[in-house]
């Protein structure tokens, strides 16, 4: 059907909106806040894709999605076709579906851009991940034959799960230890249930490990086991532990009670459903006010969920500017809807407490845009004189996090750079033969996206690896 | 899953259990702990390896019955299951080398004594232990520690031992000398009382503290103490610092963060288990 389409009719279809929950009503629960293209709704946006020859969409992706290709399955109405091309190229399609910031990655590149909106191919390959689940029997994968390689994974996140997904697809043996009790990573304890739903990262989770992945939880490499032990047991290992170690911004009173840095703020309400409490067991200081500072993603999650806890005021506290933030486009859009209080050009001074040591504000200084500093983004510059104490009862800190040296001060041989990032060379090794390590550990904190581009290249060059060691222990 | 192979009451409200977990058993070290959470929508708590059989594949956590994850916990039975038990994390303690060490333990803390008074029993070190409670009944591990060397027990009302506070035996022993280095762990007032003896005499102090943790590793930040006036993350710069540089007021304030939800969750849980609607679930 989709052959007989014209260019011309095809640029006349307008870009489809994603249904959303009512902003009024999810501002108080934890439900999914994009509910999903319909069949219809899908069916129309994939007729927008004009079917570049040279597709600059698929460049633009970390992954190399083939994105025209599943579009044009979508259109053919073979959404089979679809999920066994999107599944080839990209192991976790239904969770970068709802969190890469395709506005910077694959949309931005897409030709209709340049005369009104790009395709929605976040939304598409959301859509088509979504059916996959629905659908598991019609795409069952080729098992491969073993190869009788072992590989370690170190962390369970988008990487570690990323990597292990092409690893078992190569027919390598997989195990992954995982320190929490839960599979998933920052997929669990960092990106809230309105945003990414746990049971889709159960159901990733549940179709590798159906593949032949192994997950352990609750062991912590640097402490449980060493990497040298790793080493005698296994022919290759990944290190893709993350970026855990929450940075704070050194002020007085950070050590207030209501004070927290994001990640356990996050982990409290996501892995530990402290939303549920007392129901479930782990509290969370839910506040009134709560004041976030910061602009990234992580910044959004914990302002949009401390509104969800109730909180009736829930603002944003940035140094910069909207235009310098580093949120994706649709989180801002959503934290605007649900009511979140922006302020911009500020940065905190101090915290402010009580005689009993409770948070009771946040003082903090105007600030002013100067020169561009290294990312390229103009720094803020102090406006003497413009104190001014913003009330709160709740402080979040969510300026980004470090590399987490649990396991590298435990490995002395393995060469940190000097952020205390594992320094690799261009094939993700490390400066032990055989270890390799990606996502956040290497790059300091950066995308879920990333992180999988990490984890997909790793496991291929693990491979070669393999390949260039003789003999083949199953041959 | 762990299995719990036994139980046993150790003071009024301090019960130990001896749970398999056979990596842990391996190669754990004093001072170290383990993440556990006892089943699905349980709290992750930090408990510490008081001690281990390697052999049996087993260690022992010693739990205060103070709240609901606690009292939970206490109430599971031999053959019943704790779900996740993640470890060992922390640092082991920095035992010394040799001379003679001062392990004083109060309450449950007298737990996490244990090891280290056994850790320094096997490097050759002279180990002299006080223990205390309340009264009698209060005192835990006396044989334990025993193994190890003298110990003083004191308890409060003088029922047991010597009438009196850890903190005055320990001054006469101190008072005494040849003590290198002191080992404190207990309530936060009673290791702050212990530094406030041996910081003038200017003998090197360890204690191990336990805020409020959640996942153990690093990564939330819940467990910030202030030792020397850095901001330290207990789960893995400690447990065990410095005594003499730690802000005890902030750590005891700090644990008091949940007091009003700890209260609301034990009323909720007793109200359960008065009408016999919700029992702690075994899984």
């Amino acid at each position: 059907m989709s052959a007989k389409i014209t260019t011309k009719e095809r640029l006349k279809i307008d870009r489809q909106t994603m249904p959303e929950h009512d902003a009024t009503a999810r501002a108080g629960e934890f439900g999914e806040v994009n509910l999903g293209f319909t069949e219809e709704l899908a069916m129309l946006e994939a007729q927008r894709c004009l079917q570049c020859k040279e597709a600059k969409c698929v460049a633009g992706c970390p992954v190399m999605v083939n994105v025209p290709r599943f579009i044009q399955f979508i259109a053919d109405g073979d959404l089979a076709g679809a999920a066994r091309s999107l599944l080839g190229d990209n192991s976790l399609p239904a969770i970068t579906g709802r969190v890469c910031p395709q506005e910077t990655q694959c949309e931005i590149e897409c030709i209709r851009g340049l005369k009104g909106l790009p395709v929605a191919i976040g939304h598409l390959e959301r859509y088509v991940a979504d059916w996959a689940y629905r659908h598991a029997n019609q795409i069952v994968p080729p098992s491969p034959s073993p190869t009788g390689r072992k590989v370690a994974i170190i962390g369970s996140g988008p990487a570690g799960l990323t990597a292990a997904g092409e690893l078992v697809k190569l027919g390598h043996e997989v195990t992954i230890y995982e320190a929490l009790h839960k599979p998933g990573g920052v997929l669990v304890y960092g990106i809230p249930e309105f945003r990414l739903p746990k049971n889709i990262v159960h159901e990733e989770v549940e179709r590798l490990r159906q593949a032949g992945v192994k997950i352990e939880c609750n062991v912590v490499i640097g402490q449980t086991y060493t990497l040298k032990e790793l080493r005698e047991r296994f022919d290759a290992i990944f290190i893709a532990n993350g970026a855990g170690l929450p940075m704070f911004m050194n002020v007085p009173g950070e050590n207030f009670k209501g004070v927290y840095s994001a990640n356990e703020y996050l982990t409290r309400v996501n892995l530990m459903t402290a939303y549920k409490f007392p129901s479930a067991d782990t509290p969370i200081l839910a506040g009134k006010r709560v004041a976030v500072v910061g602009g990234g993603n992580v910044a959004m999650d914990a302002v949009r969920t401390a509104r969800r806890l109730g909180a009736g005021s829930a603002m944003i506290v940035y140094r910069r500017t909207k235009t310098e933030m580093p949120a994706r486009a649709e989180e801002i859009h959503h934290a605007e809807q649900e009511g979140i209080h922006f302020e911009f050009l500020v940065a905190p001074v101090e915290i402010i407490g009580n005689d009993r040591r409770w948070v009771t504000g946040l003082k903090c200084l105007r600030m002013q845009l100067g020169e561009p500093d290294a990312s390229g983004r103009r720094s803020p510059v102090p406006i003497p004189g413009s104190e001014f104490v913003v009330e709160c009862d709740v402080v979040v800190v969510a300026i980004g996090s470090r590399a987490n040296p649990l396991l590298t001060s435990t490995c002395p041989d393995l060469k940190l750079n000097r952020n205390g990032n594992i320094a690799v060379d261009a094939n993700g090794m490390t400066s032990l033969p055989g270890v390799f390590a990606g996502g956040d550990i290497v790059r300091g904190a950066a995308t879920v996206i990333l992180a999988m581009g990490d984890g997909k290249r790793t496991a291929q060059t693990i491979d070669r690896y393999f390949k260039q060691l003789q003999p083949n222990p199953q041959s | 899953m762990h299995e719990i192979l036994s139980k046993k009451q150790l003071s009024p409200n301090v019960t130990r259990l001896d749970v398999r977990a056979q990596r842990i058993a391996e190669i754990r070290q004093p001072g170290q702990f383990v993440i556990v959470r006892r089943a699905e929508g349980a709290e992750r708590i930090p408990l510490t390896i008081a001690d281990a059989d390697p052999a049996a594949g087993s260690i022992a956590l010693v739990i205060q019955a103070v709240g609901k994850t606690t009292r939970d916990l206490v109430a599971l039975n031999p053959g019943d299951v704790i779900q996740d038990i993640s470890g060992p994390l922390g640092r082991p303690t920095d035992l010394i080398a040799s001379g003679r060490a001062l392990c004083i333990g109060g309450g449950v803390g007298t737990a996490v004594i244990h090891p280290i008074a056994q850790g320094l029993q096997r490097r050759g070190v002279a180990v002299v232990s006080i223990i205390g409670g309340r009264s009698k009944e209060w005192v835990i591990f006396e044989e334990g520690l025993r193994k190890f060397g003298e110990v003083i027990v004191c308890t409060d009302d003088g029922s047991y031992g010597r009438k009196g506070f850890v903190t005055d035996a320990a001054k006469e022993m101190l008072a005494a000398g040849g003590v290198d280095c002191v080992y404190a762990v207990g309530p936060v007032p009673m290791m702050r009382a212990v530094v406030a003896v041996t910081k003038p005499l200017g003998i090197h102090t360890i204690v191990s503290l336990n805020p409020v943790m959640v996942d153990g590793t690093g990564m939330c930040g819940g467990c910030r103490v202030s030792v020397g006036n850095e901001t330290k993350f207990a789960c893995v710069d400690g447990p065990e610092f410095d005594g003499h540089l730690v802000d005890f007021d902030l750590l005891w304030d700090r644990l008091g963060t949940y007091r009003t939800q700890e209260q609301e969750s034990m009323a909720r849980h007793e109200e359960s288990c008065r009408i016999g609607l919700e029992k702690p679930k075994a899984v």
